[in-house]
């Protein structure tokens, strides 16, 4: 039997995340196993418990599974938070910046950016292709 | 093969206080006075009490902190925290615990004062830090999400959303106790202000205070105390995620898990329930539950709730005490279903009362859509 030898982990993988998002990077969690990709970051793949998790850049594109629309009261503006189905299979929560927020449509295909929010980066979308 | 004590526990006393606003009292005040009331209602007193599940909004130690005010030294004591479902747990818990008699008289019991203390949803949850940079209002966005989803897969629309808020209405219109009682059509909904798209604040369940609290004991002792007894028939729990970013289907809930292993438990199938008090914390949830309970078809619960068929005079009575859109909803409200469903099975609801009412189904849901729990309890002659 061919056990994969638990990597050395030396930190949380949520600081590894965010330091590739300040080098530019979006990085998710593949297992070298199953090949499966995983988000959010964790120390082991979700059901098979494997620990053999590796970073690979995500390809950025994703798809809108689902919106909505805050409507905070005024003057406060509206704005959308979605969930994300990263072409990678796992589905992540974001944001389409670059149109209203009420354009957001789901099913819309989506391409992902880092941008800087309070001072942390942060991975948001814009729509791709026509929808932009 | 499952053990479940079908029919050998037995909820004996049920009692809501507070309901609405009760300024001036602590969440603990609240819960202390509704179990007070439970136990008066059951004809037991505090010493009778060896068994306490309890939730309180902000107390993660409250099955020490109730047993303390109460001066208790229960032998069993349970706070699982899994959100407004927590207490159809404790239901199930304290079945098995009264069956293999770690207990004799177990005391369920939950007490809020948010809508006094801080006009909002009080709750100890925190944004988890792949969701709360993007600002999600918890926890209407992640209901929001989930009645998106379902409106782009199923063609679910507003108004059948608003159905189910007016039909809620109709019956708070019936109940003295609850706290909105005024007309609201379906364009009133329709017309509210919008929160989170899809959902208006009509579709948003109340905020309020209050507190309920239910008394169970073994089926054999409860025959022979101040009410006909409610008998627990099946209960069953099912866990899927913790935040929205993780549920895999937004538009099928665990309810389908819960609801088959409960109906299961109980030998019976939904058409055997006379009357179902379904979580209503948003419009969205009925229908999800109504599809997931096996009322419906997936992605047919909008339809199905068109034309008052939930409301009274309906085909199909729910949330007959006007539910958390229009009766109560102090921040976590699975043991408001569980009052509600035994006291139309002791048919003393008065005008709301469903006629000969002999199975009820109280289900409960937790944080987004995360923790789904059903019971289902019958009079005696359904055992």
């Amino acid at each position: 039997m061919q056990t994969a030898s638990p990597p050395t982990l030396t930190r949380s993988p949520d600081l590894d995340y965010e330091q590739f998002l300040r080098e530019g990077r979006f990085m998710i969690q593949r297992s070298r196993s199953s090949g499966n990709h995983v988000f959010y970051p964790r120390i082991a793949e979700p059901v098979s418990g494997a620990m053999d998790l590796e970073w690979v850049p995500a390809s950025g594109g994703g798809t809108v599974y689902s919106a909505t629309v805050i409507r905070p009261r005024a003057p406060n503006p509206p704005y959308n938070v979605c969930l994300i189905d990263l072409d990678e299979g796992p589905r992540m929560m974001s944001r389409v910046d670059g149109i209203a927020a009420d354009a957001v449509k789901l099913g819309m295909r989506v391409r992902a950016q880092i941008i800087t929010e309070a001072d942390k980066p942060l991975v948001v979308f814009t729509p791709q292709g026509d929808a932009a | 093969m499952s053990n479940f004590p079908r029919g050998k526990a037995s909820v004996v006393g049920a009692a809501t206080f507070g309901m609405g606003e009760s300024p001036g009292f602590t969440a603990i005040e609240l819960a202390a006075r509704a179990s007070l009331a439970a136990l008066d209602d059951a004809g037991l007193s505090l010493k009778d009490v060896d068994g306490v599940f309890v939730a309180l909004p902000e107390d993660q130690f409250s099955g020490l902190s109730l047993p303390e005010y109460f001066g208790l030294h229960p032998k069993i004591t349970d706070n699982n925290r899994v959100g407004g479902s927590s207490f159809q747990t404790y239901a199930i818990v304290a079945a098995m615990a009264l069956e293999a008699g770690l207990c004799d008289v177990a005391l369920i019991t939950y007490g809020s004062n948010q809508r006094s203390a801080t006009g909002k949803l009080m709750t100890p949850s925190r944004p988890f830090p792949y969701e709360g940079p993007y600002k999600p209002q918890y926890p209407i966005s992640a209901y929001s999400l989930a009645a998106a989803r379902h409106m782009y897969q199923y063609g679910t629309t507003r108004r059948q959303l608003a159905e189910v808020a007016v039909a809620a209405r109709g019956w708070a219109q019936l109940n003295p106790d609850a706290f909105e009682r005024g007309p609201l059509t379906i364009d009133d909904v329709l017309a509210s202000r919008m929160v989170c798209d899809p959902l208006s604040v009509r579709d948003c369940c109340l905020v309020t205070d209050g507190a309920a609290a239910v008394v169970m004991t073994r089926a054999d002792r409860a025959r022979h105390m101040k009410h006909k007894p409610v008998h627990l028939l099946g209960g069953a729990s099912a866990t899927t995620h913790r935040n929205i970013l993780a549920m895999k289907d937004l538009t099928t809930t665990g309810a389908v898990d819960s609801g088959k292993r409960a109906f299961g438990y109980a030998g019976l199938k939904p058409s055997d329930v006379d009357v179902l008090q379904l979580y209503d914390a948003f419009t969205i949830n009925p229908i999800l539950f109504l599809e997931d309970l096996g009322y419906c078809k997936k992605g047919e619960g909008g339809a199905f709730v068109e034309g008052g068929r939930i409301a009274p005079g309906g085909e199909l009575p729910v949330n007959t005490n006007g539910g958390g859109l229009s009766c109560v909803h102090p921040g976590m409200y699975g043991l408001f279903t569980m009052v509600e469903a035994v006291r139309q099975l002791r048919g003393d609801t008065g005008e709301r009362q469903v006629k000969d009412a002999k199975v009820a189904l109280a289900h409960g849901n937790g944080g987004t859509l995360s923790h789904q729990a059903t019971l289902i309890f019958g009079t005696e002659e359904t055992l």
